[in-house]
């Protein structure tokens, strides 16, 4: 079964803004799936959809089989969200905020209870359960905003950016318990723009760029695409001039850094050879940015270039 | 997961989902208790004093009553239908000024439970300061009882149709200004000219005529008719009006809801 089905989406804003221009994506139960895309591309305007605060234009959505045109409280019951923006009463405390969450899908105060400190506990709230929600720092409120979308157990949960802004540790944290969630069965929909956050937790990335799916696959399949690898090596000794490399693409950016662009699979101990035999030692070596990062920037700007885009 | 799949579910459901906004609400009055239930206690208080005591004691008999027994009803009216309306419109609009609405909107809650929720809000803070400006009253004056039932029908819907009020307010408001703007410019006019501190019967014909056109007229008649047993307007009209008006503004808070105008894009 699907948890999510989505057939010829299309959204036009009152403004004229043709947000989505029709689309279709499924998502397996269990699936870990991460929806990618630059800033304006649909992905807040795709889960505004799902999640009803979004009417669309055309086209149906189906949640577990629920179609949100006809069965709309069952779907509905099906799904959590976590929003972007902070969006529970900020004068209530965390505990209500969460129990009143709970009732809201029909959740007795009593299991709400019980819920309330099983989720707090696990996301480290629960010694602030009596605070007033706006005293909370920036990670709290993200985190207790995860906690509400499970009060009610659902079994398709979307997060829309849930660790922007949020350090380092927590961020970490919350990645485990996402994949914890995810292994019990929750199907879990992560917008992100943390690339290298996705590539770590989800198994099938879909990209959305101007109100359109441009890719559409298995994180592995999708990585697999990529043909080259750019590797940023910082020398021991400077040098004046890029030597002669055979088969190797290589920038100078500065007297002590070379950039080198390789075929993927190309071994390595060949680049370092060549480089070895004209002098050069390398002192330390990094990936120039992330797998999915440099796929993601490639697609988009192929679309954008596709699209004659700027 | 809750499964709604059967009928008996999704009431089951929403009769819980009904009662959190009701218990969210009766919280949100109980913690500013200095801006919701204090304000109307001070406010009839000096109405009893001033109007009631000091004026009323040269104005003598009104409508066959001391003024302040008939000023009585009319000032618990008014306080109902101002908290009622001012409980909705704030409270609504705050939620959609802080987007907590979205709890609402993402629930399987339908919109019309949502809209019976707030205005079942209304009531909460209606009946409650209500229930504390009669008992300001009872230290002034005595009230006597004509007609419970009526007493309690007349506030009762009176408080709802405010409350649906209050609601379509807050649907359109896009400030603070515009929640503040109708119960300054239009409601509070309106309660003053419904015959809370006067019977229109001492107007001149042209007066009385237009009078007849103010929906709190008949509010504030039938209420004072459950004390006193008189009245300005004919009961049965008051009652079928504030019936009719309930209908209609519930159809138009449902129908917004659905649309989701100021609160879905």
């Amino acid at each position: 079964m699907h948890a999510l089905s989505i057939r010829q989406l299309r959204k036009t804003y009152g403004n004229g803004v043709e947000a989505l221009k029709g689309i279709d994506l499924d998502v397996p139960e269990g699936e870990f799936l991460a929806l990618l895309g630059p800033n304006g591309a649909g992905k807040t305007t795709t889960i505004g959809i799902i999640t009803s605060l979004v009417n669309k234009t055309a086209g149906s959505v189906r949640v577990f089989d629920y179609d949100l045109d006809r069965d709309l409280a069952a779907a509905k019951a099906c799904l959590g969200v976590v929003p972007q923006e902070v969006n529970f009463n900020q004068f209530e405390s965390v505990e209500s905020v969460v129990i009143n969450s709970a009732g809201f899908y029909g959740i007795t105060r009593d299991v709400a209870r019980v819920r309330a400190e099983k989720y707090l506990r696990q996301l480290q709230l629960w010694e602030k359960r009596k605070a007033i929600a706006r005293s909370l720092s920036g990670g709290m409120k993200r985190r207790l905003m995860i906690a509400r979308a499970l009060m009610h157990e659902p079994r398709l949960l979307i997060l829309d950016e849930p660790t922007a802004g949020v350090d380092v540790e927590v961020r970490r944290s919350m990645r485990d318990f996402l994949r914890e969630i995810n292994e019990q069965g929750v199907t879990i929909i992560l917008t992100t723009h943390y690339l290298e956050e996705a590539e770590e937790l989800c198994r099938h990335v879909a990209i959305i760029d101007k109100g359109k799916i441009i890719e559409n696959d298995r994180m592995g399949s999708v990585l697999g695409k990529l043909h080259l690898e750019t590797y940023v090596l910082d020398l021991q000794v400077p040098i004046a001039a890029i030597p002669r490399l055979d088969g190797i693409r290589a920038t100078l950016i500065d007297e002590k850094t070379l950039e080198v662009e390789v075929v993927r699979g190309r071994s390595l101990n060949d680049i370092f050879g060549q480089l070895s035999a004209a002098g050069i030692v390398v002192a330390s070596l990094r990936n120039k940015v992330n797998r999915l990062e440099e796929l993601f920037m490639r697609l988009v700007s192929e679309d954008a270039v596709a699209g004659g885009g700027a | 997961m809750t499964d709604l799949s059967s009928a008996s579910a999704r009431r089951e459901s929403n009769w819980i989902g009904f009662r959190t906004i009701v218990t969210r609400e009766f919280s949100r009055i109980i913690r500013i208790w200095g801006q919701t239930l204090l304000p109307s206690a001070v406010t009839a208080t000096l109405y009893f004093v001033i109007f009631g005591n000091l004026i009323g004691s040269r104005i003598g008999q009104m409508g066959g009553y001391h003024y302040m027994q008939y000023i009585a009803p009319g000032l618990i009216m008014m306080s109902v239908i101002t908290n009622s309306y001012g409980n909705v419109v704030s409270s609504f609009f705050g939620a959609r000024f802080g987007k907590y609405i979205e709890e609402l909107l993402v629930s399987p809650l339908p919109n019309w439970l949502i809209v019976i929720g707030y205005m079942a809000g209304g009531l909460v803070r209606g009946l409650s300061v209500g229930a504390i400006v009669t008992l300001v009253a009872m230290m002034f004056t005595d009230l006597t009882l004509h007609s419970p039932v009526i007493i309690v029908a007349a506030v009762l819907l009176t408080s709802m149709v405010f409350g649906l009020g209050g609601f379509i307010n807050a649907v359109f408001a896009k400030n603070f200004d515009h929640i503040s703007w109708f119960p300054t410019f239009i409601l509070t006019p309106l309660t003053y000219f419904g015959g809370v501190f006067y019977s229109i019967d001492l107007l001149p014909n042209w007066a009385r005529v237009i009078s007849h056109a103010n929906p709190i007229l008949y509010m504030v008649s039938a209420f004072r008719y459950g004390f006193l047993g008189v009245s300005d307007v004919d009961i049965r009209l008051a009652f079928g009006l504030m019936m009719a008006f309930m209908a209609v503004l519930f159809a138009i808070a449902v129908g917004l809801m659905h649309k989701g105008i100021g609160i879905r894009e």
